[in-house]
């Protein structure tokens, strides 16, 4: 066999091999690093960025909650690839069965991982005005996100709804362990859910709180601010998981900052509405002292303030 | 976390940048104004540019849904300015709103201002018709995306719920009048979802179907200030700021029809709710 035939055999062989380990990495995601928060709660922290091909979606917190029966996942990742992430690492600790997958509300980063849980067949649920939220969003997000992800780590995308909707409160059981289940009035969005995990008093509010990242007005600045109000006075709450920020938290003290943020902006734009001025000018100038308090300001704060001018411009 | 070799990522990066570098070759072929001009404006002369008419806008929208945009026509051609017409090129309807100025609209410096939904990356002009049938027009290019398939408010219940309300307010000047005639300003806002048609709900596979307002009467003791025809680009909850003449004590009168027939009415001397 002459020299150059060898070295095509030999090159073909090791493009070969690399495919191979490409797509067996792909069919196999290393699992998410995860925290035990407490006894059987564990919850992964999103990188506090955008969307971008290289973080693949990882940018939210998601967790998982342990019973004698089954688990209980909260949230699943911004793409199917960190949702696979995120089922490798419930799959390295338990093989209880998944029985529920539970979105805080309708986000591209918080639901999207939801397909990689399809096949172990959980009941999804939600807010009841989840599925109506993710319907009239669906298209514009999967074109949107499909962009800021890049094929890789959108690929094998869709958008799962909650079948299991919660108009009130449910409790749900996982053996020795029950979950209240809460549907917020609109604050962060018109679809947050909570999550307490009765046992150890763990409470995930979705983005309800962030913490170190600059909170995201997608619903009401009024509903937040009271939420939190109401939320503060609550006795059954040992520590919180936000949406976005450490794994967990205690409780009120981490929602001092973000109460203070949403509380200077309603201040800022309130006085500059009844000065007369324009949305443009609230956009520019409202909440700026907040400005060195937050990660990513400049990319939700000016936004976060039209939203609340074209909602407090009504009172 | 993955492989670093990844043959496949390469292929699609050549694509891609294969992909690029042609579809940059016929961006003038995907020049929407020659159509626009043509259409809307009969292919007449069109001055650019030349201080008759000013434009405001984001370069880089915050939300795509809600834009402001902002327009200036100065004192010495006010009276002669009789439409305004506001276009988007790249949205699915270009013309967003025609707005028709009546003699309460005043001599001074006119200024009006809206929020508007754009679609993708687009070049947003507003034209201005003076009386001696000559057009003037002010460009700003404004990047964006999904205005026109944003969902309809952050509160849905709350945005169907309360759809009709109107507030009108009236400002005082923050400086007072010069050389230019007495002016004053006000903001017309009506709670309506203005569904653009092109929002899927994703459960039907239906498109929620269009409901916008369409006409819009602002008047001042009978006379007219303005009116304007407005189209799926206008956001939700219309929202006009204008200045009008100041002399009188007249309150300022609104009639907005939509799509679906209903008539919402309002006054200035209406309380604020």
């Amino acid at each position: 066999m002459p020299a150059n035939a060898r070295f095509l055999e030999a090159a073909t062989l090791l493009v070969g091999v690399l495919i191979w380990i490409a797509s067996a990495a792909a069919a196999t995601p290393e699992p998410l690093a995860v925290h035990e928060i407490a006894p059987g709660v564990f919850v992964h922290q999103g990188r506090y960025e955008l969307f971008t091909p290289r973080n693949e979606g990882d940018v939210s917190n998601a967790g998982f909650i342990v019973g004698r029966d089954g688990v209980a996942v909260i949230d699943t990742g911004g793409s199917p690839r960190i949702g696979a992430s995120l089922l490798a690492a419930i799959r390295a600790r338990t093989p209880l069965p998944i029985k529920y997958v539970i979105n805080t509300h309708m986000h591209p980063d918080h639901v999207f991982g939801n397909v990689a849980f399809e096949a172990e067949k959980p009941t999804f649920v939600g807010h009841h005005k989840l599925p109506r939220a993710l319907a009239a969003r669906a298209q514009r997000y999967l074109a949107i996100n499909k962009e800021l992800l890049g094929n890789e780590a959108f690929a094998g995308e869709r958008i799962i709804a909650p079948t299991l909707l919660i108009d009130d409160k449910l409790e749900l059981d996982l053996g020795d362990r029950t979950l209240l289940l809460e549907a917020q009035k609109t604050a962060h969005t018109d679809n947050d859910l909570t999550v307490l995990d009765k046992k150890t008093g763990t409470l995930f509010l979705g983005d309800i709180l962030f913490v170190e990242h600059v909170p995201a007005l997608d619903g009401s600045i009024r509903g937040w601010l009271a939420l939190l109000d109401q939320l503060k006075q609550r006795t059954d709450i040992a520590r919180v998981v936000p949406g976005h920020g450490p794994a967990s938290v205690p409780w009120p003290a981490a929602m001092a900052a973000e109460q203070r943020y949403l509380g200077r902006i309603a201040d800022d734009v309130r006085a500059l509405i009844k000065q007369g001025k324009t949305i443009q000018e609230a956009m520019a100038t409202a909440g700026l002292s907040e400005k060195d308090a937050w990660l990513l300001f400049p990319e939700y704060h000016a936004r976060n303030v039209s939203a609340a001018f074209a909602e407090l411009e009504w009172e | 976390m993955h492989v670093a070799v990844n043959p496949g990522r390469l292929l699609l990066t050549l694509v891609a940048a294969a992909a690029m570098a042609f579809s940059s070759l016929p961006a003038r072929a995907d020049d929407p104004w020659p159509d626009i001009k043509r259409d809307v404006f009969d292919n007449r002369d069109i001055a650019e540019e030349d201080g008759t008419i000013s434009l405001d806008a984001p370069y880089r929208a915050e939300d795509a849904a809600v834009v402001p945009l902002t327009m200036r026509i100065p004192a010495s051609i006010a009276r002669d300015v009789k439409t305004l017409t506001l276009i988007i090129e790249k949205n699915p309807a270009p013309v967003a709103a025609t707005f028709h100025f009546g003699e309460a609209a005043g001599a001074g410096e006119r200024m009006l201002s809206t929020r508007v939904r754009i679609d993708m990356y687009s070049n947003v002009r507003a034209v201005i018709e003076t009386t001696d049938g000559k057009l003037h027009m002010a460009t700003k290019y404004v990047k964006a995306s999904g205005g026109c398939s944003a969902a309809a408010g952050k509160d849905m219940d709350e945005a169907l719920a309360s759809m009709g309300k109107m507030q009108i307010r009236t400002f005082e000047p923050a400086t007072p009048p010069t050389s230019s005639p007495d002016m004053r300003e006000a903001q017309v806002m009506i709670r309506h979802p203005n569904f653009t048609g092109m929002q899927m709900d994703q459960l039907t596979r239906e498109f929620t179907p269009m409901k916008i307002v369409q006409e819009i009467e602002v008047k001042r003791g009978g006379q007219l200030i303005f009116s304007v025809e407005g189209g799926i680009s206008i956001s939700e909850n219309p929202n006009f700021r204008f200045t009008f003449a100041a002399e009188g004590s007249a309150p300022i009168e609104v009639t907005a029809k939509d799509t679906d027939g209903r008539t919402f009415t309002g006054t200035s001397a209406d309380k604020a709710t």
